[in-house]
């Protein structure tokens, strides 16, 4: 099981409370995890990724072991760490504000 | 201190031109519908802010109100709106700079919400799902072609790119079926209560799409007015390309912008490129049409074929929102702000105007509404009236007030005061 963390938002449109755990078939990529939780709650579809090109939206972030995984490649392959469940795949807003 | 724009400036209004003024008799004598009873029905103004939404509700007297929210907190509600067809069904323009746009809707009266298809597929062949929320230009190879570009701020051509709902029109008939408007500016409508949603690319790509631009807000396709005596009479506005119309269903479109004349483009008269604010119209008589522009108020009485302006005394014509009484079609209501510059009422005072011949002669309505210290202003999509007899006119600011008139704008009182800044603002009127 894959370990996911959710913004606030995230997690009221999807109706969930603390983390959400996800099975991935095959390599663990940002890809296939996103593609996990979109199938699960697809309430999320659009909230993280384009619908069309799956380009991840500007103000969204990706963490895992304490690294930005944003810029990565979509299909890179996420930490051990990750793929085992001993640590969370983090979807962050980005801080904006003033 | 009246002042009038001239070349992007503030002058005296007395020599503003006149020329293009209707006569006011020329007009029949205001129609009479129907309205609703104050003492059995009850009315639910559904309010869209900065942070969240809010559904106010009060009986046929309009004098306590209960106030509900906010739902979606935290969320940008650009616009909601019920269904003529029914009621209970509510339609949410939900956006974030964060996370994007979602579609959200309501089959009881905005007591619960929910997206469409937003949950799990039950069975295979089903809606698809997740795709409430997908607005995706059309591209087809017959009428993508020339729709892959429009002007942009620099004069280059760019993208058609989708960032939000502005607007959603439902069906007169049909609870099913809605209509978006959208920015980059382009028309989309459902007909399965939103799951699915597709464009009416028509509109884009009837030939003036690629001169299109952005005003200061985007380039966002803000009001969608149906006929009601006709429903493939579909009315439009863009900013800052102008009013359209299609009377095919959305088949095809035609630029309606004849008669508006703009200075801050290089030909005033151009067939597109004018910054309209807002058109309303009178569901009695649909052909006549009120239209705040960037500056100017306009007024046709042909289906858009032909604008004249009906400025007249109003202290500025710069606005955003405009609306027609329900039950007089010459009854007319703005709230002028002061120029493009400085978005707030003129001299602090928050004044609402109400003309009762169609334009041209204008009153200052303003018992129960600030008249000092006043910086406030009020967006395009947050005016609306109600249909009880006595009628109801409600509008909100950007300083988070909602102010209701149960008297056509006579006397004003703040339902609501602190709110997050007001987006949009309808109303529905109940049995």
């Amino acid at each position: 099981m894959i370990r996911v963390i959710l913004p606030q938002h995230l997690r009221t449109l999807a109706r969930v409370e603390g983390e959400v755990q996800v099975e991935v078939q095959g390599p663990v990529t940002q890809r296939s995890v996103l593609d996990a939780i979109e199938a699960r709650f697809p309430v999320l579809c659009g909230t993280m990724r384009d619908h069309v090109t799956f380009k991840r939206r500007p103000f969204i972030r990706f963490f895992a072991c304490q690294e930005d995984w944003s810029h990565e490649a979509p299909d890179s392959p996420l930490p051990e760490a990750v793929a085992t469940g001993t640590e969370p795949f983090m979807v962050i807003g980005a801080i904006a504000g003033g | 201190m009246k002042m009038k724009k001239s070349k992007g400036r503030l002058t005296d209004s007395k020599t503003r031109r006149h020329s293009n003024r209707m006569t006011i008799n020329a007009h029949p004598p205001a129609l009479k519908s129907a309205g609703m009873a104050s003492g059995l029905s009850s009315v639910r103004v559904l309010v869209g802010t900065r942070k969240g939404a809010f559904i106010l509700e009060s009986d046929g007297k309009r004098e306590k109100w209960n106030v509900n929210g906010p739902h979606f907190a935290g969320w940008e509600i650009y616009h909601m709106k019920g269904s003529p067809a029914d009621p209970n069904r509510i339609y949410v323009s939900q956006t974030s700079g964060w996370f994007g746009q979602l579609i959200r809707r309501s089959s009881d009266g905005g007591k619960t919400w929910e997206t469409p298809g937003g949950e799990k597929v039950p069975q295979p062949g089903d809606f698809p799902s997740g795709q409430s929320n997908k607005f995706v230009y059309d591209t087809t190879p017959e009428t993508g072609k020339p729709l892959t570009t429009h002007q942009w701020y620099d004069g280059t051509q760019h993208p058609w790119e989708f960032k939000r709902v502005w607007h959603l029109e439902p069906s007169i008939t049909d609870p099913d079926t809605a209509y978006a408007g959208i920015e980059d500016a382009a028309i989309f409508r459902t007909t399965n209560g939103g799951h699915t949603w597709h464009e009416l690319a028509g509109l884009r790509g009837h030939g003036t799409g690629p001169k299109w631009q952005p005003g200061a807000g985007g380039l966002c396709l803000h009001t969608i007015l149906i006929d009601p005596s006709d429903p493939g009479r579909i009315y439009v506005a863009i900013s800052a390309a102008g009013a359209f119309r299609t009377d095919d269903g959305g088949m095809t479109w035609k630029p309606i912008n004849q008669g508006l004349r703009s200075k801050y483009i290089p030909d005033p008269t151009a067939e597109i490129g004018h910054c309209v604010h807002r058109i309303a119209l009178n569901k009695a008589r649909p052909n006549v049409l009120f239209m705040q522009k960037h500056w100017d108020v306009m007024r046709s009485d042909n289906a858009g074929d032909m604008w004249h302006e009906v400025s007249g005394n109003l202290p500025t014509d710069f606005g955003f929102v405009i609306d027609v009484h329900a039950h007089e079609p010459e009854t007319v209501y703005v709230v002028p702000i002061k120029s493009d510059g400085e978005h707030f009422p003129m001299d602090g005072k928050l004044r609402v105007y109400r003309s009762r011949t169609g334009g041209n002669e204008w009153e200052a309505l303003t018992k129960g509404l600030p008249q000092r210290d006043c910086y406030v202003n009020v967006l395009r999509d947050a005016m609306a009236v109600d249909q009880l007899d006595s009628c109801g006119i409600y509008f909100g600011t950007t300083g988070g007030q909602v102010y209701a008139s149960a008297d056509a704008g006579d006397t004003w009182e703040p339902i609501v005061r602190d709110l997050p800044a007001v987006l949009s603002v309808e109303v529905q009127t109940l049995q």
